[in-house]
C-alpha cells in the first residue's frame, strides 16, 4: 500500500488504541474499539489478505463488539467519576508499557529482523487457497475449534442465565447443580 | 511493500498500549477490551510476517486466533455477567475476596 | 489507470444517486401506494401556485412527499434531550446511515460499455471478495440503531434499540447463509461473476436466474432481508402504535431525515441484493453482447451499448418491482411479536439455512462443478 495510507491507517490505529485506554465512558471506548479493528483490518487488506481483513470486521468489529455493546448495557455501566486508581499505579503502567515497546523496538528494529520477502504464490489471500490450507494442513485445529466454540457457547449461556424459579438476580450466575 | 520493521512496529505499539489498558485501568470492562487490542496487535504481526514470507499459514493461524477470541469474549462476558450479578461491581480494586 | 479512477468515483455517485432517487419513490409509494392498498387517498394537498389544480389535473400527493416533507424535515429545530449523551447522539444517525450507503458501490448494475476504447465494467466497485464486503457492511448496520436507543436517554428508545439490535444480528445470520448457498452455486465471490452466471437460458425459454436453483435461499433472503431493514412484519424495534418511534424516539429534523433515509435506502438495498442474487441482476433472457437471440431463430442487431442501456433499465426494473412488492407486504401483514420474531429467526431460518448449504454443497460436489 502506498507508505501514506500507511501512516495514515498507523496514526489512526495509534490514537484510537489510546482512546480505548483513556476514555472513561465505556461506551466511548467500545467505539474507539471498533475504529481500531477497522484500521487494523484495512491493513490487513493492505498486505494482501483481504479475505481475513473481511472476516476481521465481519467477525471481530461486527459480532464480539455488538456482544461487548450488549454486556454494557445490561451493566448499565455509567460514566466513570471519582479517582480511578492510585497514581503510582498509573505512573507503573505507563513506565512498564514504555519499557515493552522499547524492548521490543530492539528486537524488531532493522538490523536485527532480517526477512527475506520472497514471492506471493498467485490467488494469496484469496479465499480458495485459506480454505485450502484450512481443510488440509490445520483440520485437526479446524475440528477443534468448533468443538471449542461449542463449549463456549453452552459454558456462557450457563454462566448468565438465572436460574429457573428464582425471582433473586444473586442467585443468577450459579451453575445448577 | 512496506518495510517489516514498520508494521511490527506498529503491532508492538498497539500491543504495548493495550498492556498499559490492563494494568492501568480498574474497570474488569474495559481491561478486557484491551485484551483484545492486544489479541488484534499480535494478529496484525501474523499477517505482515505471512505475507512477507510469502505462506498462507499466518492467514490461517489468524483466523484461529480471530475465532478463539471469539469463543474467549463470550464466557469472559459471561464471567463478567455473573460477578455483577454477585458483587454488584466490575471495579476490579472491590474484589478483594480471594485476598490473603 | 486515472480513467478507472474516473469512472469509479462517477459510478459510486451514479449509485448514491439512485440509491437516493430510490428512497425518494419509496417514500412517495409508501404514502400514495398505502393509501392506494388501504382504499383511501392519502396525501394531496400540497401545490405549487395552485397550477396543477387550476388546470383540473387531480393532485398525486408528489410535491407534499418530494418536495415539502423533506423541507420540513430539515427544517425543524433539532434538539438534543436533556442528559443525553450528546456525542453519540449526534454520532448515530451517521454510523446508521454509512454502512448502508457504502453497500451499493458493489452492487453490479450492468454489463460492461466500452468508451473511446477502454472497458469499464457497470459496477462502482469490481471487488474480487465482494459478497464478504456486502455481508461486512451489513454486519455494521447494527450500529447505529444501538446507539440511537442508548444515547437518547429514553427507556422506550433503549427499548426499541436492544430489540433491533437482537433482531438485526439475529436475522444478519440467516441472510449471511443465504448467501452463502448462492455463492456455493457459482463458486465464486464477485458480484458481477455471479450476474454473468445467470444469463442464458433453459429449455429456451427459462431464464437462468438462480431463484429456479436456489428458491428456499430466495424465501430466506426476503425474509432476513426484510427484517435486517426492519420493515413490517418485523417492525417492532419501531413499533409505530407502542414505542412511538422506537429507537429513534427523541431525534428530530435533519437527524431523523437520516433514519427515514437509512430506512428507505436499507429497502432499496434489500431489493438490489434479492436481483443481483436470485434474479439475474441486469440480465434479460434471450439478450446476448450482441442483441437479442429470439427462440425460433429470429435474431436482432443491436449496437453494445444499446445493450447495456437495456440490461441497467432491467436491472431498475426489477428492483422497483421488488421494492413495490416488499411495500406492498408492508401494508398486509400485522406485526411479529419479539419472541415469535426471534423464534422464527433462531430456529427457523437458521436450520434452513444450514439444511440448504448442506443440499447445495452435495448437488455441487455431485454435479462436478468444483476442481
Amino acid at each position: 500500500m502506498p507508505p501514506f495510507l500507511y501512516i495514515f491507517l498507523g496514526a489512526l490505529a495509534i490514537v484510537s488504541a489510546l482512546g480505548v485506554v483513556v476514555q472513561r465512558n465505556p461506551i466511548h471506548s467500545l467505539l474507539a474499539l471498533i475504529a481500531t479493528l477497522m484500521t487494523v483490518a484495512i491493513l490487513f487488506m493492505g498486505e494482501d489478505a483481504v479475505v481475513v481483513g473481511f472476516l476481521q470486521i465481519i467477525v471481530y468489529a461486527g459480532a464480539i463488539m455488538v456482544l461487548f455493546l450488549f454486556v454494557i448495557w445490561l451493566l448499565n455501566l455509567q460514566v466513570e467519576t471519582g479517582p480511578t486508581g492510585h497514581l503510582a499505579l498509573k505512573l507503573f503502567g505507563s513506565l512498564a508499557a514504555a519499557l515493552l515497546v522499547t524492548e521490543l523496538f530492539f528486537i524488531l528494529a532493522p538490523p536485527r529482523l532480517q526477512v527475506k520477502f520472497t514471492h506471493e504464490p498467485p490467488g494469496y489471500g484469496s479465499l480458495a487457497s485459506l480454505a485450502g490450507k484450512l481443510f488440509t494442513d490445520y483440520l485437526v485445529a479446524f475440528e477443534v475449534t468448533s468443538v471449542l466454540l461449542l463449549a463456549a457457547v453452552v459454558g456462557s449461556v450457563a454462566l448468565a442465565r438465572r436460574l429457573p424459579g428464582t425471582d433473586d438476580p444473586r442467585a443468577a450466575g450459579k451453575i445448577a447443580s | 511493500m512496506i518495510p517489516l520493521s514498520y508494521m511490527m512496529s506498529l503491532s508492538a505499539i498497539i500491543f504495548a498500549i493495550g498492556v498499559a489498558g490492563v494494568i492501568i485501568r480498574r474497570n474488569i470492562l474495559v481491561m478486557f477490551m484491551s485484551i483484545e487490542l492486544m489479541l488484534n496487535a499480535v494478529n496484525l504481526a501474523f499477517i505482515a510476517l505471512g505475507s512477507r514470507l510469502g505462506s498462507m499459514d499466518g492467514q490461517v493461524i489468524v483466523f484461529f486466533v480471530m475465532t478463539v477470541a471469539a469463543a474467549e469474549a463470550a464466557v469472559g462476558l459471561g464471567i463478567i455477567i455473573s460477578i455483577f450479578r454477585n458483587r454488584e461491581t466490575i471495579h476490579a480494586d472491590d474484589l478483594t475476596l480471594m485476598r490473603w | 489507470m486515472t480513467i478507472e479512477l474516473i469512472a469509479g468515483a462517477i459510478k459510486a455517485i451514479l449509485m448514491i444517486v439512485a440509491a437516493l432517487s430510490l428512497s425518494l419513490f419509496l417514500l412517495y409509494f409508501e404514502r400514495k401506494g398505502s393509501a392506494l392498498i388501504q382504499d383511501r387517498i392519502g396525501s394531496n394537498r400540497a401545490t405549487i401556485t395552485g397550477l396543477g389544480k387550476r388546470m383540473g389535473m387531480p393532485n398525486l400527493g408528489i410535491i407534499n412527499t418530494t418536495i415539502a416533507d423533506p423541507i420540513k424535515m430539515f427544517t425543524k429545530e433539532d434538539f438534543v434531550p436533556a442528559g443525553a449523551d450528546k456525542f453519540l447522539h449526534a454520532l448515530a444517525p451517521f454510523m446508521a446511515l454509512f454502512p448502508v450507503m457504502i453497500t451499493f458501490v458493489v452492487i453490479p448494475f450492468g454489463d460492461t460499455i466500452s468508451i473511446s476504447g477502454h472497458r469499464i465494467d457497470l459496477e462502482a466497485a469490481n471487488l474480487n471478495a465482494g459478497a464478504l464486503y456486502l455481508l461486512a457492511t451489513i454486519g455494521l448496520g447494527v450500529y447505529g440503531v444501538a446507539l440511537a436507543g442508548w444515547s437518547s436517554n429514553n427507556r422506550w428508545a433503549l427499548l426499541g434499540g436492544i430489540r433491533a439490535t437482537a433482531q438485526m444480528i439475529s436475522y444478519e445470520l440467516a441472510m449471511g447463509l443465504a448467501i452463502v448457498s448462492v455463492i456455493m452455486t457459482f463458486g465464486t465471490l464477485n458480484l458481477q461473476e455471479i450476474v454473468r452466471g445467470q444469463g442464458g437460458v433453459w429449455f429456451g425459454f427459462l431464464p437462468r436466474w438462480a431463484i429456479f436453483t436456489q428458491p428456499l435461499a430466495f424465501i430466506l433472503l426476503l425474509v432476513a432481508g426484510a427484517a435486517e431493514s426492519k420493515r413490517i412484519p418485523f417492525d417492532l424495534p419501531e413499533g409505530d402504535s407502542e414505542l412511538i418511534q422506537g429507537y429513534f424516539t427523541e431525534y428530530s429534523g435533519g437527524k431523523q431525515a437520516v433514519f427515514m433515509l437509512t430506512d428507505f435506502a436499507e429497502q432499496a438495498l434489500v431489493a438490489m441484493l434479492l436481483t443481483t442474487f436470485f434474479l439475474g441482476g441486469w440480465q434479460i433472457p434471450w439478450l446476448m453482447r450482441d442483441g437479442f437471440h429470439l427462440p425460433g431463430g429470429a435474431f436482432l442487431a443491436l449496437p453494445a451499448l444499446a445493450v447495456s442501456l437495456i440490461g441497467v433499465a432491467a436491472f431498475l426494473v426489477k428492483v422497483v418491482a421488488l421494492c413495490v412488492f416488499l411495500g406492498t407486504v408492508r401494508w398486509t401483514l400485522p406485526r411479529l411479536r419479539y419472541d415469535q420474531l426471534m423464534r422464527l429467526g433462531w430456529k427457523g431460518l437458521v436450520p434452513l439455512g444450514l439444511f440448504n448449504v448442506l443440499v447445495t454443497a452435495f448437488v455441487v460436489v455431485a454435479t462436478g462443478r468444483v476442481q
